[in-house]
């Protein structure tokens, strides 16, 4: 670790937690578009962020520590991930040890914290929203899992820098059965990880029908700017590493100034195509019933072990 | 030897020292016990840092053969992590025995037991072997047994646990026996030595025997059916030394096996692993859905072993294709075995805590107690982050390096490897994320939110030995996290003893690192990181809010617009595990009994609705139930050959002398 590798760092850092934001508001203007609507400014989630963060701090009467620390893990986690994940370069810090198997649950952390805040608040909403999450949770694991297992195979190594590196040295593997296979499960993955259409309902209000917003309903102020800001940075993470597995191209080699540029131009127009393709996917499906969910689940699980298999049939 | 010697001969000692009168017995057992642990865990030590194993035989004690010591850097491992596991559970019990476990009896069990669980690794021999292994089960037995007269639930886990300890030992027992038969004394070394030259097919059956004798201790499912009962109603220092010693020694004795019998054949390890898959996957599914706190985390002990097992089974699987993966699944697999008995512990203990304080094991009977007993609720949130494999703890590290050692054995695998592999980590990953639903729903019923009984709501902090002894446990849990490095050349010395290691793996205080796998992780920097992170948001949180007036604000939570709220509208672990149990409904197919009744003038009212529903272990209920059933008929039917007749009993006799006679010629 280096000072200039740090300062990539800080580079991915400021980009996810600007852009995150961003992008989820540029998701909302594209689907309200779609519906008809005009929608609000792509800096609206910024603008939410900074009204919050003014507001007075509010705790349910019987909450613990645990509600209070909930949304430093969540923005702590995705923020160490931010610094150590290839998205915009390939020479982050500590880039020997960026594992895959790791940043997935360095992220689970934080789905963990939130969950149990949600329990912490005593309400029936916070249990609904802990228990549909980490339900779906649990059945996209082994989907990820292997997801994982197929993509790491080609090196036999889930350090996640030398997969991106190996598809952007060699971009035949990029278009490799097992890979494409694991691409379609990862899909299913971010849709269920980051709640969005048909897994959740992102912008809904009814409360029995959500799972995340009924997870932070008793956050409120400073605590729901850090959760929001928390999820819109997972989201920008989740993304820009599925683009970087799809499409590597114009990630930074190396810290160079130039190269650093056209990597972070890069990756901010391929997560923004990304971005506005799920949004428009969103506007064209319905929410799935929960109960459903497990089929689709299943059905990413199946593609990653093609994936494994043919991996191993195809050497 | 000598130290050995010294261990058996204090731990007879502390036995006999349960006489004492009551107002000083459990401190000065306790006293005396302490001294046992921290001689035999120095003694393993001392072991793993020389790499010299404890050899020794002396002809007396036991008539024919004397008693042989053998203790191997492997032994030793699970000789220390026994230690430093009995540590924390003896100095518990100081504080526990006003709640229980105060009797001549259970003192002098818990002594007994100990110090079998100390001895049973250094065992050189057969016979050394068995006698420490019915210690251990039997002075066990006595402690699940310890509330007899009041419970029923418990003097059945005394006799569940009784028969299939003994029909486990019985089969261990014939697979030793006959591997003794051939070799040139009943020590290990020698039996390893001639194992190798007896035929395929006795090595593979002696295997199975040895394999379902060693899982039906390691609770492996379907041989589990005990382990949820006597985990359960054991006292809580002996339910962590159930879950975080004595299941240990069920994989000691599948390594075990393996060092006598070699790797053997790809399908020993297939059955093996089957076995390790079911059990996972039943473990976690039951700990996912239980409502009961040390029926949960009982549970858990038996997909954590099931986990166990896998990685061993990986490691059989590789041994022909690829050294490297299989000694980095062994090593992965002892790693794993440490740290469960870790954090295992450490929730065995703050359950126990929380039974003190509460007289409650129900979790939708708990509730509220981060607030009345932090530290409890601390260092349970520490062992449950742990055993869901989160960053940066030590069952994480474990994980880690069993997934590692998964993707690394896919190189040059054949065909059917390569599924058994894949099948593997999809297990492992259903297992992980159900596991942190079973230990949410653990901590965030039972410890968070508002509490649901009167007992939990008046639940004080438990005494300082009882507080003390889980945060050491928990302390350990972080320090292996975070530095892994610490433990890691005393557990590669151990996995030498059985295979030499090949892995490549280096570990630096902070890390883990393979070369040869371009792969490594680094914990302690990823902590590092997010604490540094999150004090930069909790400064800026800080810093935000209005510029006068209060910053925080407590308020009641949104009851959908009701004023009234009530502990009752809370998520209870049985609504919380609903989706769950739905999804897999048919695989655990919960009982269900809705009752209505009308009134009698129209049956458009309802007078009375009662709903019961159960989620009882279905192999027990499938399996066991049937087998006991025919087993009690066929008792019944048998009478009719007693009749209190002499001359027929002098008949019997004669024919069963003949068939007898007929078989032998």
């Amino acid at each position: 670790m280096n000072l200039a590798s740090l300062l990539v760092g800080a580079v991915q850092l400021a980009l996810v937690v600007l852009g995150g934001p961003l992008l989820l508001g540029l998701m909302r203007v594209v689907r309200s578009r779609l519906e008809g609507r005009v929608g609000p400014p792509v800096s609206q989630p910024w603008r939410d962020i900074a009204k919050l963060a003014r507001k007075q701090r509010t705790r349910p009467s019987e909450s613990s520590w645990i509600f209070a620390v909930a949304p430093l893990v969540l923005v702590a986690t995705a923020a160490t991930v931010a610094v150590l994940a290839p998205l915009v370069t390939l020479a982050p810090p500590l880039a020997s040890s960026t594992d895959f198997i790791a940043v997935i649950f360095v992220l689970l952390v934080g789905s963990v914290a939130l969950a149990l805040a949600a329990l912490d608040t005593a309400t029936a909403f916070g249990g609904m929203g802990a228990s549909r999450a980490l339900t779906i949770g649990a059945l996209v694991e082994p989907a990820l899992l292997v997801a994982v297992l197929a993509l790491s195979m080609p090196l036999h190594s889930t350090n996640l820098i030398a997969i991106v590196a190996n598809g952007s040295r060699h971009a035949s593997t990029l278009l490799g059965p097992s890979h494409l296979l694991a691409l379609c499960s990862f899909i299913v993955v971010i849709l269920a990880e980051s709640g969005r259409l048909p897994v959740d309902n992102p912008s809904t209000h009814l409360e029995l029908t959500m799972i995340y917003e009924a997870l932070i309903l008793e956050y409120s102020g400073p605590d729901l700017a850090a959760v929001t800001l928390g999820e819109s940075m997972r989201l920008a993470i989740w993304l820009g590493l599925f683009v970087n597995l799809v499409a590597p191209v114009g990630i930074a080699a190396t810290a160079h100034p130039l190269a650093l540029v056209v990597g972070l131009v890069a990756l901010t127009l391929k997560v923004v195509v990304v971005g506005i393709v799920v949004a428009i996917f969103e506007v064209t499906t319905a929410k799935l019933r929960l109960f459903r969910l497990p089929e689709l689940l299943a059905g990413g699980f199946i593609l990653a072990v093609l994936g494994v298999v043919t991996g191993a049939v195809m050497r | 030897m000598i130290v050995l010697a010294l261990v058996a001969g204090l731990g007879v000692l502390a036995t006999l020292t349960a006489l004492v009168p009551r107002a000083v017995r459990v401190k000065l057992v306790a006293g005396l016990l302490g001294l046992v642990e921290i001689v035999g865990g120095a003694t393993a030590i001392r072991v793993l840092a020389t790499n010299h194993a404890i050899v020794g035989h002396t002809s007396s004690l036991v008539p024919f053969t004397g008693v042989r010591i053998d203790l191997t850097p492997l032994g030793a491992l699970f000789t220390l992590t026994t230690a430093v596991v009995a540590i924390a559970a003896t100095i518990h019990w100081v504080g526990y025995r006003r709640h229980a476990m105060s009797s001549v009896s259970l003192s002098s069990a818990f002594a007994l037991f100990v110090t079998s669980l100390l001895l049973v690794p250094a065992a050189g021999d057969i016979v050394t072997f068995l006698v420490l292994w019915e210690v251990m089960a039997l002075s066990s037995l006595v402690l699940v047994a310890h509330d007899h007269a009041k419970r029923d639930e418990t003097r059945q886990a005394a006799w569940w646990y009784g028969a299939m300890t003994q029909g486990g030992a019985a089969l261990i027992t014939l697979g030793l026996v006959v591997l003794g038969g051939h070799a040139a004394n009943p020590s290990f070394s020698a039996i390893a030595a001639s194992a190798s030259h007896l035929p395929a097919a006795t090595r593979g059956a002696v295997f199975l025997v040895l394999l379902v004798g060693f899982g039906s201790k390691a609770g492996l499912v379907p041989a589990h059916v005990w382990l949820p009962r006597a985990h359960a109603e054991a006292p809580a220092p002996a339910s962590a030394l159930l879950s975080g010693a004595m299941v240990n020694l069920g994989i000691y004795g599948i390594v075990l096996a393996r060092t006598l019998l070699g790797v053997g054949a790809t399908w020993w390890w297939l059955v093996a692993g089957f076995f390790g898959v079911i059990s996972a996957l039943y473990g976690s599914l039951y700990a996912a859905t239980s409502t009961d706190l040390k029926r949960l985390l009982a549970y858990s002990t038996s997909d954590n072993m099931g986990l166990v097992v896998i990685g061993l089974s990986a490691s059989g699987l590789f041994a022909a294709h690829n050294a490297a993966a299989s000694s980095l699944a062994l090593i992965a697999t002892l790693v794993l075995v440490t740290a469960h008995a870790l954090y295992k512990s450490t929730l065995f203990l703050g359950a126990g805590s929380v039974q003190y304080a509460t007289d409650e094991r129900d979790l939708d009977r708990l509730g509220g107690l981060a607030r009345t007993m932090p530290v409890t609720t601390a260092v349970i949130v520490v062992g449950a982050l742990a055993v869901a494999a989160l960053p940066p703890l030590n069952g994480f590290g474990a994980e880690w390096l069993v997934v590692q050692s998964l993707v690394h054995g896919l190189s040059g695998a054949d065909p059917v490897t390569t599924v058994a592999t894949a099948v593997f980590v999809a297990a492992l990953a259903l297992t992980g994320g159900l596991t942190i639903v079973a230990f949410v729903k653990a901590v965030g019923v039972g410890f968070l939110g508002r509490a649901r009984s009167e007992s939990a709501e008046h639940a004080r902090e438990v005494p300082v030995s009882m507080r003390i002894a889980p945060a050491i446990t928990a302390a350990a849990c972080v320090a292996l996290g975070v530095a892994p490095g610490l433990a890691i050349t005393a557990i590669s010395r151990a996995s030498d003893a059985v295979a030499p290691n090949r892995s490549g793996l280096t570990a630096t205080l902070s890390g883990f690192h393979l070369q040869a796998l371009r792969s490594a992780v680094d914990p302690l920097a990823l902590a590092l990181g997010a604490v540094a992170a999150a004090l930069v948001v909790a400064g800026l949180r800080r810093a935000g809010g209005p510029r006068t007036g209060a910053k925080l604000r407590v308020f009641e939570p949104w009851g959908s617009g009701r004023a009234v709220t009530s502990a009752r509208m809370q998520y209870t672990a049985t609504s919380f595990a609903e989706p769950l149990q739905r999804v897999f409904d048919d695989v655990l197919a919960p009982q269900h009994d809705l009752d209505v009744s009308h009134v009698l003038e129209s049956r458009y009212y309802v007078e009375r609705v009662a709903y019961a529903s159960a989620n009882d272990d279905i192999v027990e209920r499938r399996l066991y139930r049937p087998v006991l059933a025919l087993a009690a008929v066929l008792g019944v039917r048998a009478r009719g050959l007693a009749n209190g007749s002499v001359h027929r009993y002098l008949a019997y006799g004669f024919v069963v002398l003949v068939i007898a006679l007929v078989v032998v010629s």
